[in-house]
């Protein structure tokens, strides 16, 4: 008897496929503009130096515990990543209506809070409950909600490819037309993969009829002082829902922003309606997480925690963070400047408008084979770049390739 | 509970603090100094960077779980029928596999069980889609002993396909041990009734004092050819808690499905934790192949594995002493890192279960008088 005499083969996570072929690629030209990391001008990934320091005073510090941490994770973590998504001045934190459960990176806290959901969210049996994604969005939204139990999956308008910009009024109207109580999946800031955030007045739309229409807000904050270089301004829309009397749930993640994606540092933030909701939710969601890693890695929440309770380490961390926007920026400048000045077709403002790590290029499934089968530079069928795979060393290339591609290609 | 011994208001029995000699005053457990020493040398270490981890994990540290669990030359490895996957603590990979055998095990017909567990995972199996979970006898409750009569009993009453999980190593909850001719004749009954094992090893080498010895249980199942699981957890024998180091293996009858078992296995991972954290894999990974730490660490275990042995003696000895009710053998019948004590309500130790290691020359007599106590104070 076999375990599985008809295990198929599984569509391959496209991002992994992609990093794959890049790897195999032996062109000594080769760029790989897919996977979501930051890589240093020089092409290398690069450990914060802040994060050295702290990582070596946990090592030597005898005093700590090393023990398993509590369920819920490391306290002094989860306090300081709420307050860093909602703000020191937090009134909701100040009603002590705030609470935080330590996850397995930004992926993990959407886990937990999909089970949250499917198990609490409005009555006890949420599986027919519509999820909304935005279309498109990061492919594993719907593989974490899907394997929460959620069979109602749909996509929200939200990328207008022929204007490359927000379609804020299909947004809208999806909105309008959801099923009170649906969940809205939503990007904080620096939307993966278009890059395309709603400004603040069109949030406020967004909140308006959120409100009125009881729809869920559950926030994906994978990038926060990454995308714009302030800590503030790319927690803006969390904290205006906050303000705005939302409960929600905020998924946070401090892979790009600590530069600490090995070790998987997440945070689900939860505002509840009064502390003793939130001491409810708070004991569900042990529950849930007892049933799947227990309790949480304890290095990354440290070096975190340490960081953010420290002025000192905290104005360090800030600066390490405005480097890696200030390059991000820089490289969607020069790409921009580098495409008009080759008189490449079509309109490139959409590289400096979008914000964050990635670019939505507009490039179609022809021009992105004709890219890696012809000039070795790798990204997404969808047209997705990473900026951080950008340097001044290829950019030439880059520009010249993808100029070479809208030429020649459709 | 008594007179409150000074240093000691309060002994934890129920932790799971791997104390070995490097215990603060404080109770806690200290890192083991060659943990510390690697530690150090991770975070000094200029050319490793923080990049993610491929989901299914760190390869050097799958291989050399794998390895530690079944061994340099077993046949299984050399077909190409195992796969490892680096998971997020033993309940990581409990879950995983839970996951992937709802997925994938007898598809054609739909199973959902029953899977039989004598220990405290059972709400991981429910939570992963399976929800048909059932006991099975380990022990015999007045003797505090490893019961085979019972176990071949109730394994030889399941029917045929249902998932059946061990405890390679006799650790959690009950310290049962069963020897090499009880597991021969649980392996033959496995086998006839078309059983599927999954196994949980937890603190292997800290039984025995030999994680050989240790893995024995689950070696044996494998050179029969079997198809199993085993989810292990790196948690206490190298004293990485925090890190939440653990493995899950796969053997497989045949090597065909293996590549396609390894894509559904990416998938399920990515809608679970997405990557495992790498911290803990490394320091594993870089014990388990540089011969001097691997001889560092199996001294280690070693010697905390007699240490289990003595401190058991000596309590036992301790509550004959005092005259505390009732006979005392099974605690060092027992072996491993906990014993069961046949304590019916006991404030520190969960199901009158008691971690040994966290008995030490410091708090012995106290945790032997509180029993007595428990023991003989009106209730």
């Amino acid at each position: 008897m076999a375990i599985c005499l008809k295990v198929p083969q599984a569509t391959p996570v496209a991002v992994f496929k992609l990093t794959a072929d890049f790897r195999e690629d032996s062109s000594p030209n080769k760029v790989n503009l897919g996977v979501g990391a930051y890589r240093t001008d020089d092409n290398q990934p690069w450990v914060l130096p802040v994060v050295k320091k702290v990582e070596r005073m946990i090592v030597e510090d005898q005093s700590l515990n090393h023990e398993y941490l509590p369920i819920l994770g490391l306290p002094e973590f989860r306090s300081s990543a709420s307050k860093i998504a909602l703000g020191d001045d937090s009134l909701a934190i100040l009603e002590n209506r705030v609470g935080g459960v330590q996850c397995l990176g930004g992926t993990g806290a959407l886990k937990i809070g999909a089970e949250f959901l499917r198990r609490w969210y409005y009555g006890y049996n949420n599986t027919a409950t519509p999820v909304y994604v935005s279309a498109p969005t990061w492919e594993n939204h719907n593989g974490v909600f899907a394997d929460a139990g959620f069979q109602d999956i749909r996509p929200y308008k939200y990328w207008n490819a022929e204007k490359r910009s927000l379609d804020l009024a299909g947004f809208l109207g999806d909105l309008e037309s959801a099923p009170e109580h649906s969940i809205f999946v939503m990007h904080a800031c620096a939307h993966n993969p278009t890059g395309i955030d709603p400004t603040p007045e069109e949030w406020k739309q967004i909140a308006e009829v959120m409100k009125r229409r009881n729809l869920f807000p559950f926030f994906d904050s994978a990038y926060q002082g990454f995308a714009s270089g302030s800590l503030e301004k790319d927690a803006w829309a969390v904290r205006y829902f906050v303000s705005q009397g939302f409960e929600l749930f905020c998924a946070q993640s401090f892979s790009k922003n600590f530069g600490l994606y090995n070790e998987r540092v997440g945070n689900l933030t939860i505002v509840a309606k009064d502390n003793e909701n939130l001491t409810r939710v708070l004991s569900q969601m042990e529950k849930i997480v007892r049933t799947i890693w227990s309790n949480p890695p304890s290095q990354g929440a440290r070096v975190v925690a340490l960081t953010l309770n420290s002025p000192e380490l905290f104005a360090e961390w800030q600066e390490n963070v405005k480097t890696m926007a200030d390059r991000v920026l820089l490289m969607r400048a020069q790409l921009k400047a580098k495409l008009q000045a080759l008189g490449t077709p079509g309109t490139w403002d959409h590289i400096t408008q979008q914000i964050g790590m990635f670019s939505f290029t507009g490039l179609t499934p022809h021009q992105v084979e004709y890219l890696s089968k012809e000039k070795h530079i790798y990204l997404m069928a969808s047209g997705r770049i990473n900026m951080c795979g950008l340097t001044t060393k290829n950019i030439d290339y880059v520009a010249e390739s993808i100029h070479e591609a809208v030429s020649t290609v459709q | 509970m008594g007179d409150l011994n000074s240093n000691y208001s309060f002994v934890s029995l129920s932790c799971v603090a791997l104390c070995l000699e490097h215990q603060r005053e404080d109770g806690h457990a200290l890192v083991p100094p060659l943990i510390w020493k690697i530690k150090q040398q991770i975070s000094t270490d200029p050319t490793l960077h923080a990049d993610f981890a491929p989901a299914l994990g760190l390869p050097e540290f799958t291989r050399r779980a794998t390895e530690l669990a079944l061994g340099r030359e077993c046949r299984a490895v050399v077909e190409n029928r195992v796969l490892g996957i680096q998971t997020v603590g033993c309940t990581g990979a409990v879950r995983l596999g839970a996951q992937l055998l709802r997925c994938w095990y007898n598809r054609s017909t739909g199973w959902r069980g029953p899977v039989y567990i004598p220990s405290p995972f059972y709400a991981v199996f429910q939570a992963a889609g399976l929800p048909d979970v059932r006991q099975y006898r380990c022990w015999e409750a007045g003797q505090w002993a490893a019961s085979e009569g019972h176990v071949l009993e109730d394994l030889r009453a399941a029917p045929e396909q249902a998932v059946v999980v061990l405890c390679a190593t006799a650790y959690c909850p009950v310290a049962t041990d069963l020897s090499q001719k009880h597991w021969k004749h649980l392996a033959h009954v496995l086998e006839r009734r078309k059983l599927f094992p999954f196994f949980l090893m937890l603190g292997q080498g800290l039984c025995l004092g030999d994680p050989e010895q240790d893995a024995w249980p689950l070696r044996h199942c494998v050179s029969l050819g079997l198809e199993l699981f085993c989810a292990q957890s790196f948690s206490h024998s190298f004293g990485l808690y925090g890190e939440r180091v653990g493995h899950l293996l796969l053997v497989l009858k045949q090597n065909t499905l293996l590549l396609a078992l390894q894509s559904q296995a990416e998938s399920a991972v990515r809608s679970l934790w997405s990557r495992p954290a790498t911290l803990g894999a490394r320091v594993v990974a870089t014990v388990l192949s540089n011969p001097a730490n691997l001889a560092e660490w199996r001294e280690g275990v070693r010697s905390a594995a007699e240490r289990c042995v003595l401190i058991r003696e000596r309590l036992r000895e301790k509550l004959r002493l005092l005259g505390a009710p009732g006979s005392w053998d099974h605690l060092t019948q027992q072996g491993g890192l906990y014993c069961c004590t046949g304590l019916n309500t006991c404030t520190c130790c969960r199901g009158g279960r008691l971690n040994v290691t966290a008995i030490n020359s410091c708090n012995m007599d106290y945790v032997a008088e509180s029993i007595h106590l428990a023991l003989t104070s009106p209730l």
